[in-house]
């Protein structure tokens, strides 16, 4: 097996630098790269492009690196539980690139799979489309979007081994297995993280092949951002 | 006038059987409360799940158990996780086959802007462009006026459009009214208690109103 194992989260990002583009796993605060992002919120690197589907709140995700305006760019499709976000976007200390949901998964997919490029219908007929090339297949209009292309993909799963394989819990699997796929370097935090041959190879969502780092995370808050109960 | 739960109990009604749906924020989520009881219906929730039961009791919260409006929520015996990708594939692919979703706006054409106001903190699109590119089956729950007392059915949209051509069906609290293919809203039924003449002073975009319009039916 090929070892993908690193020390801990300094070892795994220890190249990142200012300027460069990230993926980030995620749906909303669910499934997020939680100690990634603290590690870099420490090393405060910056002028960061964050793919990422959306900004975190105030003091927690990527919401974190804002405050500390690491951001110089976010592409998602659903920001704004954030009102440091906005004042950035605001002022135009931070670009902002809104674009379809499955588009953003798309574009993350095509990396994954070696395709320059996908067509979708998302954005027909909108501001979306505006400067994209249109084709149209039987009978209905499809926008041609590039593949994502990223220097980190950073992802977190339930559970990895040292060869790089993931499976994701639930929900949280989201945004993270399609980036986890489309990064050049993708880094992955898990929850538990065994030796291979422990984790049923017919249950892994992620092959390792795709994972360049792993390493085992500690301290998971997990947040929540709306807790809704049945009473 | 049907009040917001209104709606949402008109709309459960279209629900066909053995359907697979996507349910947008707000007004429909309401609806998966009155789905009736013989009705075979799969709630899709598009940050990867097919399957979503009701919320949790304070002891099942899972945080890595969410659904696309990010409220905690549950999985239902039979239900699915994927990743956005296939999320989204899916409902490309039309394996979905009902999406409700609220609007700003909606034109005679059957246009749909829902996303974004000029001037105004622009959140973006989520899903909702997705949804709305691809559903087969669209039907939107709204107001039929907004706050300004200006009507949302227009001859064309006048915000960012979110989609171009595709909804089906339209449930206010006035009245449901379907979109033609050729273009205009069909009124089809009224409230409880609404005339005819108020829904027509409601309404800007081109209304076509054929025979005696039936009064919503509850069961």
């Amino acid at each position: 097996m090929i070892d993908k194992k690193v020390a801990n989260v300094e070892e795994a990002i220890m190249d990142i630098k200012d300027g460069d583009t990230l993926m980030l796993g995620g749906f909303g605060l669910c499934g997020i790269p939680e100690n990634c992002i603290a590690a870099i919120v420490q090393k405060r690197i910056k002028n960061l492009i964050c793919i990422s589907n959306n900004a975190g709140v105030d003091d927690f995700g990527i919401g974190l690196m804002l405050h500390q305006k690491q951001v110089k760019k976010m592409i998602s499709s659903y920001v704004g539980e954030n009102a440091e976000f906005e004042r950035q976007l605001l002022s135009g200390e931070l670009d902002v690139e809104l674009i379809p949901q499955g588009t953003l998964a798309f574009r993350c997919m095509a990396a994954g799979y070696g395709m320059p490029a996908i067509y979708t219908p998302a954005g027909i007929g909108t501001e979306v489309a505006i400067g994209k090339e249109i084709r149209n297949f039987n009978g209905k209009d499809y926008l041609l979007e590039n593949a994502f292309d990223a220097n980190f993909a950073i992802v977190k799963a339930w559970k990895g081994d040292t060869a790089g394989n993931l499976i994701f819990k639930a929900t949280s699997r989201n945004f993270n297995s399609v980036m986890a796929m489309a990064g050049k370097i993708t880094i992955a935090e898990v929850e538990e993280l065994v030796e291979p041959g422990v984790l049923d190879p017919n249950q892994i969502h992620t092959p390792g092949v795709y994972v360049h780092r792993i390493f085992q995370g500690s301290h998971y808050e997990k947040r929540i951002e709306k807790k809704t109960i049945t009473v | 006038m049907l009040d917001k739960e209104g709606i949402a109990k008109r709309i459960a009604q279209e629900i066909q059987n053995n359907s697979y749906v996507n349910l947008g924020i707000g007004i429909p989520t309401l609806v998966a409360n009155y789905i009736p009881k013989h009705i075979h219906v799969c709630f899709q929730s598009e940050n990867g799940l097919l399957g979503m039961g009701p919320f949790p009791k304070e002891s099942e919260v899972d945080p890595d158990l969410i659904n696309a409006g990010k409220q905690t929520i549950t999985m239902l015996p039979g239900a699915a996780i994927f990743d956005s990708a296939m999320s989204f594939g899916m409902i490309h692919a039309q394996k979905i086959d009902l999406t409700i979703l609220g609007a700003m706006e909606v034109s005679e054409m059957g246009d749909i802007a829902n996303w974004k106001i000029p001037g105004k903190m622009v959140k973006g699109m989520g899903g909702a462009m997705d949804l709305v590119a691809s559903a087969k089956n669209i039907i939107v729950a709204m107001q039929h006026v907004n706050k300004a007392g200006e009507s949302k059915l227009l001859p064309s949209c006048t915000l960012p459009l979110t989609g171009i051509r595709c909804v089906k069906k339209i449930v206010t609290e006035l009245a449901v009214l379907s979109v033609l293919p050729e273009g205009g809203f069909q009124l089809l039924e009224r409230a409880p208690g609404v005339s005819v003449d108020t829904i027509k002073k409601a309404t800007l975009g081109k209304l076509i109103i054929e025979g005696d319009i039936p009064e919503m039916a509850f069961n």
